[in-house]
């Protein structure tokens, strides 16, 4: 299988930038996840793959504590968040401050029902930012940083529902990434667009990569082979295989992963 | 980069922030204490009502309460009997259901199964518009329309009248029937209609054959809510029942219902703390227990239709 | 037995087809009937007011107090009266009711204290408006103090319509879907936060469409304003809430007593002379048209909140 790179220039890195240690998680008393252990390179796109239900989402909606949104939900084991070298999901960690560092861009697009401007700011604002000159210099960086500057920066007070469903994407990247934070995670963020804007997603989250670093559930191997330096491979609720992408499609270990790559099953 | 290979995984600057936890315990403390008002609402009426009632059965025992068959707290020979308000209630609110039942069943029939979409759009916010009508220009409208009326065709009808004040109190809860019973056989999920449909049924045996069997919890809900709402209703029996206590069982007399009894003492000045005061209390109870056991089996009923579609 | 499709066959089912299509046409001759009865009987209603009360419709009649001259009176401290009944009534319920709403939707754990709150939610619009003048008699108006005054009223239409309010704020949150708070708490927001920043601003057109039905109840409601015993001859007006000294606004107005539209209304239906009813029925057509207005605007507001639902 051929595998497509976008000639970057990017090299690998080892730095550990979140290491998981035996990770359960439990749905009431559903356990949809089983004994994890995986690495999080900083500066790397990291893609979780898998068949629907396998636990991908699961697992990524752990790194910023969204299961304490809901009853019954709780965490085992560690997944440690360096350079603090603290457990993320310790009853002592307040998930306020985990979501502040690291970020999460949706499945659908969800714009909240302000203007493109307020909408990027939000983060800043709810990190006490008012004065006016930054938040319009932070907007616009984040909004370069996620291409959508020269769509949108005559229009900024339009409403955000106005937005193609790409650039609402975008826009939501956009407001992912005005805040700074260490992680951005993805959770299947194209499986609701169109072809031409899955493409310019997947480029925006290559030129991400030197910026901070990333989380990607997908569906679709072949984007996780385009975009990711390292590939999970997850199979109900338990990781079968992680490493380079190149050596996880090229030269796969186990068997499992093998047959999912190659599309004899899933 | 050298990661310190240590086990002391501690929260460092992610610690919990204890003001920030703080603040948001004490909103969620505030909006509970406002949910919570309302079962301190309930907690208050059922007080009041029972306190102020056990003053006015150490004067009068339960036995006289419930079998005297007369009602004259404020004369020197006072009697204390409910039956008469029962009876001006249960009439009343009889007539009005031989009206809303059937018209209400009838347009909800029509609206949920046979009318277009712009018939539908519009008529079901001019019946919510009807239902939103304050009840004392209902009164008003029984008392001066709908009497001389139906004395046109009943020589014999006094001007006040348990009839007039129930057939408009009747036509006051057709749309709240009405909406009630459409919600329900609208809640029919569509499959069941084409099931009926594709074996050459009619609309009109779908809708009394498929769709009413399928939604009978709730229309039997939106009945028995109806019920409650004419057994509470003030208003219009005030204004066009008149308001003596008559044991009758005749809709074209004149009679007080519990209701009414209530708002004649309050019309007239009775002292705090007075037989007179408590009777209201005791009347007020008795009315409560009649409406909340019709509103419970009517909730009952509703929570069961939408737990099954 | 003959086939199905054996023309005499055939013909018997047509025949029975003819006979449930007469059915058909039945129930909805009996279904336009019923509904232009409804029509009618509005007509009839608000036709006999018109009749009855176009004729007091004058300036005077606005700007003057109940009278025993049945051509004098007018319902001056009759509005006044309602305008600010109506005013405690929205300051006492649209908070509770909204912060109940939002407690019961976005935070209360599922546990028996909720079911309790919830059931109680359902029971308590169920309550006859008339025992809400029961508790607010033994209550507001005495073991409270507050006498028969505009506050006791105010708050009393608020305990009536706080269901109203809060079943209202329930349905409006609920339609804001769960992508757009995870998008607020992903970036860090606290609950609070993402209630009062996303969650209620977004439902505010729902619950205010739920507010103003709310308070179009109360401004007809009569049985538990007699309750508290407030029927009386009101000839003169509250002290006004602004004043012209410091503290240039005044709360005395609160305990005042005061009069309200469908009191008078219910005044003058109670008199013999047809002249008094003539002015209850120009007293009625104010009420009704004041009803019918905020409802109208409450329909409004809710079928342009669908048309422009977009999530």
């Amino acid at each position: 299988m051929q595998i497509f790179k976008p000639a970057s220039g990017h090299t690998h890195s080892t730095v550990q930038k979140s290491v998981v240690n035996k990770l359960n998680f439990y749905y009431g008393g559903y356990q949809a996840l089983k004994n994890i252990d995986m690495m999080v390179y900083e500066k790397q796109v990291t893609a979780l793959i898998g068949p629907s239900g396998c636990g991908k989402s699961t697992f990524l909606r752990c790194f910023n504590r969204m299961h304490d949104l809901y009853p019954r939900n709780h965490y085992e084991g560690e997944i440690i968040l360096h350079p603090d070298n603290a457990n993320i999901l310790s009853p002592e960690v307040d998930p306020i401050e985990v979501r502040m560092r690291i970020s999460m861009v949706f499945q659908k697009p969800n714009p909240f029902p302000k203007s493109i401007f307020e909408n990027v700011a939000y983060g800043l604002r709810i990190r006490g930012v008012k004065r006016r000159s930054i938040l319009e210099e932070r907007v616009e960086n984040a909004l370069r940083n996620a291409a959508l500057w020269e769509e949108v920066k005559d229009r900024l007070g339009d409403l955000a529902f106005n937005l193609s469903g790409g650039q609402q994407q975008r826009l939501c990247i956009a407001r992912a990434l005005a805040t700074d934070p260490e992680i951005l995670l993805f959770d299947e963020p194209t499986s609701a667009l169109d072809p031409i804007a899955t493409a310019s997603i997947e480029e925006l989250i290559s030129d991400l990569r030197n910026k901070v670093t990333i989380l990607i559930v997908t569906h679709n191997m072949q984007q996780a082979a385009r975009v990711s330096d390292y590939t999970a491979y997850m199979y109900m609720g338990e990781l079968i295989e992680f490493g380079a992408t190149d050596t996880i499609f090229i030269k796969p270990k186990n068997k499992q992963t093998e047959d999912y790559i190659t599309g004899r099953f899933g | 980069m050298p990661i310190p290979n240590n086990t002391d995984h501690s929260p460092g600057s992610l610690r919990r922030s204890y003001k920030r936890y703080l603040k948001e315990r004490v909103i969620e403390l505030l909006l509970f204490l406002a949910a919570f008002l309302s079962v301190f609402i309930t907690f208050a009426i059922i007080y009041l009502l029972i306190s102020e009632s056990l003053v006015f059965f150490e004067h009068v025992s339960v036995w006289d309460f419930l079998t005297d068959t007369q009602w004259t707290p404020l004369f020197d020979d006072a009697h204390y009997g409910i039956l008469p308000l029962v009876s001006g209630t249960a009439i009343s609110s009889l007539v009005a259901l031989v009206i809303a039942l059937p018209f209400g069943t009838i347009i909800a029939i029509y609206l949920s199964e046979f009318a277009p979409f712009t018939v539908r759009e519009i008529a079901k916010p001019f019946l919510e518009l009807l239902g939103g009508i304050p009840t004392v220009v209902y009164g008003y409208f029984a008392l001066l329309f709908v009497t001389p009326l139906l004395q046109t065709i009943l020589p014999d009808l006094p001007g006040f009248s348990l009839l007039s004040a129930g057939l408009v109190m009747g036509i006051m809860i057709i749309p709240y029937v009405s909406s009630m019973t459409e919600d329900a056989m609208r809640s029919v999920p569509m499959h069941l209609r084409e099931g009926s449909y594709a074996i050459g049924a009619t609309r009109f045996q779908t809708a009394i054959k498929v769709v009413m069997p399928a939604s009978l919890s709730g229309i039997a809900a939106a009945y028995i809510l109806g019920i409650s709402r004419a057994v509470g209703e003030t208003m219009v029996v005030a204004i066009a029942a008149g308001m003596q206590p008559n044991l009758v069982w005749n809709p074209m007399e004149p009679a007080a219902t519990i209701t009414t009894y209530i708002v004649q003492v309050s019309l007239g000045d009775l002292p705090h703390g007075s037989v007179g005061y408590q009777t209201i209390f005791a009347a007020g109870l008795t009315l409560l227990l009649l409406t909340l056991v019709f509103n419970i089996l009517g909730h009952l009923l509703r929570k069961r239709y939408r737990e099954v579609y | 037995m003959l086939p199905m499709n054996h023309p005499d066959n055939l013909n018997e089912i047509r025949t029975i087809i003819a006979y449930h299509k007469r059915w058909d046409l039945l129930a909805l001759v009996a279904g336009v009937t019923a509904l232009m009865i409804a029509i009618l009987t509005f007509i009839a209603l608000f036709g006999s007011m018109v009749i009855d009360g176009m004729p007091r419709l004058t300036w005077e009649f606005f700007t003057s107090f109940p009278s025993r001259k049945p051509e004098a009176a007018g319902i001056l401290s009759a509005w006044v009266g309602t305008t600010l009944i109506m005013l405690v009534t929205a300051a006492a319920a649209v908070p509770l009711g909204v912060a109940a709403g939002v407690y019961l939707e976005e935070y209360a754990p599922k546990n028996l204290i909720t079911e309790i709150i919830e059931i109680n939610v359902t029971n308590l619009a169920g309550v006859p408006s008339i025992i809400y003048g029961l508790l607010a008699l033994g209550l507001f108006v005495y073991q409270l103090g507050l006498g028969q005054s505009i506050l006791s009223a105010g708050l009393t239409l608020a305990l009536l319509i706080l269901p109203i309010v809060i079943v209202a704020t329930r349905e409006a949150i609920r339609s804001i879907p769960v992508s757009i708070r995870e998008g607020a708490y992903a970036l860090g927001a606290t609950k609070w936060q993402t209630v009062s920043d996303h969650v209620l601003p977004y439902s505010a057109a729902g619950i205010l469409t739920g507010v103003i039905i709310g308070l179009a109840r109360a401004i007809g409601e009569t049985a538990p304003i007699i309750t508290i015993g407030a029927l009386t001859f009101i000839a003169f007006l509250p002290p006004s809430p602004i004043q012209d000294q410091f503290p240039f606004v005044s709360f005395q107005w609160l305990m005042e007593p005061f009069t309200v539209m469908p009191i008078q209304m219910f005044n003058w239906i109670s008199r013999p002379q047809e002249a008094f009813q003539h002015n209850a029925a120009a007293a009625g057509l104010v009420l009704v048209v004041m009803t019918l207005l905020m409802n109208g605007l409450a329909i409004y507001l809710r079928y342009r909140l669908r048309k422009n639902i977009k999530w």
